[in-house]
């Protein structure tokens, strides 16, 4: 891994030295690149706080839509899949706009920047979610259900300590790779003007007409914050696999 | 016993259909408290889906199941009263495999008959012991042998202290050396009263064990009565057959 980045990094890195120097605007031992690299890493907040909590609620909505897509009721049913397909057909962009200048208009409520984001990215990515539940649900074998069942658990004690628990660990994966996208799309919320790792380098490029280095800093930044989120999921994949798994 | 002779599961007219395909045909059928039924016939004659029908697993077109006083029902209150008083143990197991051992036996009695933990640790280990596998209680299903999973599956059932137990196939996932020890665990807890009605190919087994034997074919009982008489002289032409196949086996 450390090796692509190595060749994908140095004929930008030297793209950039060749011609037009640029590199002092984020050079940390010069104070004015100090000053630089600290705004745009005052945005990282923001990016991840923005993404865990549309995470966390979305793959609470994610759940709430995939179990009545699961129920013997075609009407349940219907009213999953409507939502699914509904959500699935906006594009994320036009969701945070929409949201953001559409919804106080309907509702007569002011949005803050920030929850206008969440609100967005969380309905976006619920659908995702809940077709991954759904998958997952599915792929648990029907005895499962009759065991539990045969021991008189009501329909929420078997998913919650029976169904759930196994779901989980087969669709962490997938769950992994929507932590990975939600963050990056937490960048589209900058056009809504919140101060996220995105806004922050479009900003100091106004300000410093040095697109190639700070645009550069951002790649790095989202790639950092990636790497570590893969590594995450990957630790909690094998700690539950050891741990217990038929 | 007072009530000896009432029976506990009573199976009037009932009928189910898969699609096009009648897997029972107006079945009329009793079992009395305490009596042992062991249940045979060909694959696909409906013996499995009989006895899934009397803790509601599989839904019936026609007829009326009464278990226990309770008349089965698809409400849902009906159901969990009908398996709290049902036990069944399955030809795979389903044991419960991200769960210990312990945590599969104590989900009943916590989530199902609302013990606290220290109670149902009582119970599980109780019954654990009582299946002879209580030095396996923190290993995970999947570090036992087939026949150390069905005892497990049996100690779950027992822990809701269910009036009846039903046992689908609970030896044919087995490898043969193993149906022995499960076989002992159910010739056991038949010495001790329970209401039993097991679908197998144990003849031997069922010989032992069984007051009665019930012989299907097509969705129908072709044919019930004591082991001696069944085993002896079959009425039916069909389960003289089955008999010679599966007895010369």
């Amino acid at each position: 891994m450390a090796k692509y980045i190595f060749f994908m990094a140095v004929p930008l890195l030297l793209g950039g030295c060749s011609q037009n120097w640029g590199w002092y605007v984020v050079n940390p031992t010069l104070p004015s690149g100090l000053t630089n690299l600290k705004f745009m890493l005052s945005g990282l907040e923001y990016t991840l706080t923005l993404t865990a909590t549309a995470i966390a609620i979305s793959v609470t909505v994610g759940l709430l839509v995939a179990l009545p897509g699961l129920s013997t009721n075609p009407w349940a049913r219907r009213l999953s899949r409507a939502y699914v397909e509904l959500v699935r057909a906006v594009p994320i962009l036009v969701l945070i706009l929409w949201v953001y200048y559409g919804l106080p208009q309907l509702t007569g409520l002011q949005i803050g920047v920030f929850w206008a984001g969440v609100i967005a990215l969380a309905l976006s990515d619920s659908a995702f979610q809940a077709e991954i539940f759904r998958a997952g649900i599915q792929s648990i074998a029907r005895g499962q259900y009759e065991a539990a069942y045969s021991i008189s658990l009501s329909y929420r004690d078997t998913m919650r300590y029976v169904i759930l628990p196994q779901a989980i660990r087969r669709i962490l994966p997938a769950l992994g790779n929507q932590v990975v996208y939600m963050l990056k799309m937490s960048s589209l919320v900058s056009v809504i003007g919140m101060q996220e790792l995105t806004r922050k380098a479009n900003e100091l490029v106004v300000v410093e007409y040095r697109p190639l280095e700070i645009y550069t800093i951002l790649v790095l930044e989202y790639l950092v914050l990636i790497l570590i989120v893969s590594a995450c999921v990957r630790w909690l994949e094998r700690r539950l696999q050891t741990d217990e798994r038929s | 016993m007072t009530h000896k002779e009432a029976p506990i599961i009573r199976f009037d007219g009932v009928s189910k259909r898969f699609d096009d395909f009648e897997v029972l045909r107006d079945i009329n059928f009793e079992v009395l408290r305490g009596e042992r039924i062991v249940v045979c016939g060909p694959s696909g004659s409906g013996k499995s889906t009989l006895i899934r029908c009397i803790n509601g697993l599989e839904p019936v077109q026609a007829g009326r199941i009464e278990v226990d006083g309770i008349v089965l029902s698809s409400k849902v209150a009906t159901l969990r009263a009908v398996r709290s008083r049902v036990g069944m143990v399955f030809q795979q197991f389903n044991l419960f495999p991200h769960l210990t051992v312990l945590e599969n036996v104590m989900l009943g009695p916590m989530r199902a008959r609302g013990m606290n933990a220290t109670d149902a640790r009582d119970i599980s280990i109780r019954y654990l012991d009582r299946v002879r596998i209580p030095e396996q209680a923190e290993k995970l299903p999947r570090q036992l042998s087939g026949g150390q999973q069905q005892r497990v599956a049996i100690a779950r059932s027992l822990c809701m202290e269910p009036a009846i137990m039903l046992f689908d196939e609970p030896t044919s996932a087995l490898d043969p050396e193993m149906i022995a020890e499960v076989l002992e665990v159910m010739g056991e807890l038949a010495g001790t009263g329970m209401t039993m009605v097991v679908v197998t190919h144990e003849m031997g087994f069922a010989r032992r064990v069984a007051d009665r034997m019930v012989f299907m074919d097509h969705g129908e009982i072709v044919e019930s009565g004591p082991p001696e008489a069944f085993f002896s002289a079959p009425r039916s032409q069909r389960c003289r057959d089955f008999l010679q196949k599966i007895l010369n086996h």
